[in-house]
């Protein structure tokens, strides 16, 4: 049983996929008479170089932590979009520890992680808390959230720590106390995507293997019954968003420490969003969230290279990405196929 | 602070209140549509978004505003038909299909937008037509009175008068009738022989018209052009605006005003020096705090009721 669950459940991920795909291609011959070329650089393009390679690791970074983000609150059946909006604080605290907190080498880079996640912590808590406390939808007030960190956010980044003399809008350079070490010499690949699969191992110890990961997943599972067999639920819906929140928060972190160095999105750069196909992808299994976040980073980094070659928008595979998650959570697509493959096992085992 | 209040005050502040409440409203309308069937209506941003763009372009091809709106407010329909596809008959979680949807409406716009403009960031180099605004004649002549209310755009109107149609439509229709059994109980109504998906697809694609009247109204009269994202979260806010005003039309209206004065004075505060980044998150703390302040209100409401009943229990015994 078990087994015929996880063939359907690949079959049917697979056969999303390729669908998606077909349509992109399909999108493609409308929208240019390159298709065939321009789908070839979005195939390949990511492993076309060594550059790309790097580019497509460090993408996948931020992809883990918010996919591990968005598993964590959906395995408590808890709809906290906020992870947009967490990363986005969190990269607005981590530039505020890495140029005002001592620069200790090693040391401020762990305090640095250590703002972020709180930062992070505390936006999720602002929903959780409404949630516990009043049974305020935590859906809406998290999508509030979102849009609260993107504008306080950029106003305490471009009026208190803003360059001027850099040419565009973004913040003061970090010391070099709080930038993340190269592991090769001639490209910039950071160590995140290790911390971040480092996260993925303690996510997925901190959901199977602890009380409190038992807990979260009863009351993602059945409510009513984890309260009835004594479990505090409101509890529980508080530390799965806080949780949440400081992944999300430490991805900002991150990815600025690593790649940029400085403080500069002017727009919210759409990790969190990308974080719940990931954990789709991966039904919220913290393990899976690794693969799933390399292939839709291996997208992300496709459609950018196709641009960059033939002047098709990017875009393109934000589009793609949600018909994947319509066809992943559409319950009834391939089901004739599922009720088939259980009737056949029924049937064999009464033989 | 003289300044801000005087401003406040002014006939034109209500002016601009009306204006900045229009797409909310609808949105709030949309989400209330929705609501009374028993459906979250999360993908309300993305309808509005693709209902923008569709009228810009449209307008631009066809050198008719009109023609325009018709557009928008039709693609904003048929991804509402989508999202009712999606949730009524493959059963997916209609939470996630909202937020899909979303997705798809912001990148295929973008994409769209740079295949046919070369821009990714607005329209403006495509010329397009806005629709017009409209004088009352009578109250256009009383002073103040008519500075607040005449010269509106004609989807401001249409939006406050849409109010009183869905109010009446949800109320005083068979089919609203059908709509909240539908809401209330789906099992019930199924079992009186309402057909609920047809119920529940209808309040979808109304609810998407909704959504489209607010989006044509951003591109095509509280701007002259389509820019990435440019719903900004009214979509979602007038989710929170129909959640603070429960399951009536009028209280939709008044949530979705409440929102309209905190953005007015956001841009007053603008007018002194106040950064805008700061400014423009104050409509959604606002918000955040309504929100807070209704459930709690919710829950007391709740509290009171079942001490009545366990104080009726004790009478009994």
């Amino acid at each position: 049983m078990r087994r015929d669950r996880i063939i359907f459940e690949t079959v049917r991920t697979t056969l999303t996929i390729l669908i998606a795909l077909l349509i992109g291609y399909v999108i493609l011959l409308f929208a240019t008479d390159k298709a065939n070329e321009a789908f070839k650089w979005f195939l390949l393009g990511p492993l076309s170089t060594k550059r790309r390679i790097v580019e497509l690791l460090n993408r996948t970074t931020p992809l883990i932590f918010t996919g591990l983000a968005v598993s964590v609150v959906f395995q408590a059946e808890i709809f906290n979009i906020g992870a947009e909006g967490q990363l986005f604080f969190g990269a607005v605290a981590a530039t505020f520890a890495a140029l005002y907190f001592p620069h200790i080498k090693f040391l401020q880079i762990i305090l640095v992680m250590l703002f972020a996640m709180a930062a992070g912590g505390a936006w999720a808590a602002v929903p959780a808390y409404m949630k516990a406390k009043w049974n305020a939808s935590e859906l809406v007030s998290s999508l509030m959230m979102n849009y609260v960190a993107f504008f306080f956010g950029l106003y305490l980044v471009n009026y208190h720590m803003r360059d001027v003399n850099a040419g565009a809008l973004v913040s003061y350079r970090f010391p070099r106390t709080a930038w993340l070490p190269r592991m090769l010499r001639r490209y910039n690949l950071h160590p995140g995507i290790l911390i971040a699969i480092g996260f993925a191992l303690l996510v997925w110890f901190f959901l199977y293997r602890t009380k409190y990961g038992y807990e979260l997943r009863m009351v993602g599972k059945n409510k009513e019954f984890a309260r009835f067999s004594g479990i505090k639920v409101e509890n529980v819906v508080i530390y799965s968003q806080i949780i949440s929140g400081m992944i999300a928060g430490l991805a900002g972190a991150i990815e600025l420490m690593g790649l940029y160095k400085r403080f500069v999105w002017q727009m919210t750069p759409g990790y969190g969003f990308d974080g719940i196909i990931v954990a789709l992808l991966a039904r919220n299994n913290p393990l899976m969230v690794i693969p799933a976040a390399l292939f839709i980073s291996y997208l992300r980094t496709g459609s950018y290279v196709m641009g960059r070659m033939t002047g098709i928008a990017p875009e393109i595979v934000v589009m793609l990405q949600a018909i994947m998650i319509l066809l992943i959570t559409a319950e009834a697509f391939l089901a004739f196929w599922k009720r088939r493959m259980i009737e056949k096992s029924a049937m064999s085992r009464e033989e | 602070m003289n300044e801000v209040i005087k401003s406040i005050l002014s006939a034109q502040f209500f002016y601009s209140v009306l204006r900045v409440t229009t797409p909310v409203l609808f949105a709030a309308l949309g989400a209330l549509l929705s609501d009374v069937a028993g459906v979250i209506n999360i993908a309300l941003e993305g309808l509005m978004l693709m209902s923008a763009f569709w009228g810009v372009m449209v307008s631009a091809w066809t050198g008719s505003a009109w023609i325009g709106l018709l557009a928008g407010v039709a693609s904003a329909v048929l991804l509402s038909l989508a999202l009712a596809y999606f949730h009524l008959n493959l059963k997916t979680d209609l939470i996630l299909a909202g937020i899909a949807l979303n997705m798809f409406a912001s990148g295929s716009t973008v994409f769209l937008l740079y295949l046919f403009s070369g821009d990714k960031g607005s329209s403006s180099s495509v010329k397009s037509y806005v629709l017009p605004n409209v004088d009352i004649p009578g109250i256009k002549n009383i002073p103040i009175l008519g500075d607040i209310l005449s010269g509106h755009h004609v989807l401001t109107y249409i939006a406050f008068l849409s109010v009183f149609v869905v109010q009446y439509l949800i109320y005083k229709t068979p089919l609203g009738l059908r709509m909240r059994a539908v809401g209330e109980n789906p099992n019930a109504a199924q079992s009186v022989g309402i057909s609920v998906k047809r119920i529940k697809y209808t309040s979808l694609v109304l609810s998407g018209l909704m959504a489209g009247l607010g989006g044509a109204f951003l591109s095509m009269g509280y701007v002259s052009w389509f820019a990435r994202d440019m719903t900004n979260g009214r979509g979602f806010i007038g989710l929170a605006a129909q959640a603070l005003g429960g399951k009536s039309a009028y209280g939709s209206m008044w949530g979705a005003l409440l929102f309209g004065a905190a953005e007015a004075t956001s841009y007053t505060l603008q007018a002194i020096r106040i950064p805008s980044e700061f400014t423009n998150m104050l409509p959604f703390i606002f918000t955040i705090i309504a929100l807070i302040i209704y459930a709690r209100a919710k829950i007391m409401q709740i509290k009171k009721i079942r001490e009545k009943q366990t104080s009726h229990e004790e009478v009994g015994l």
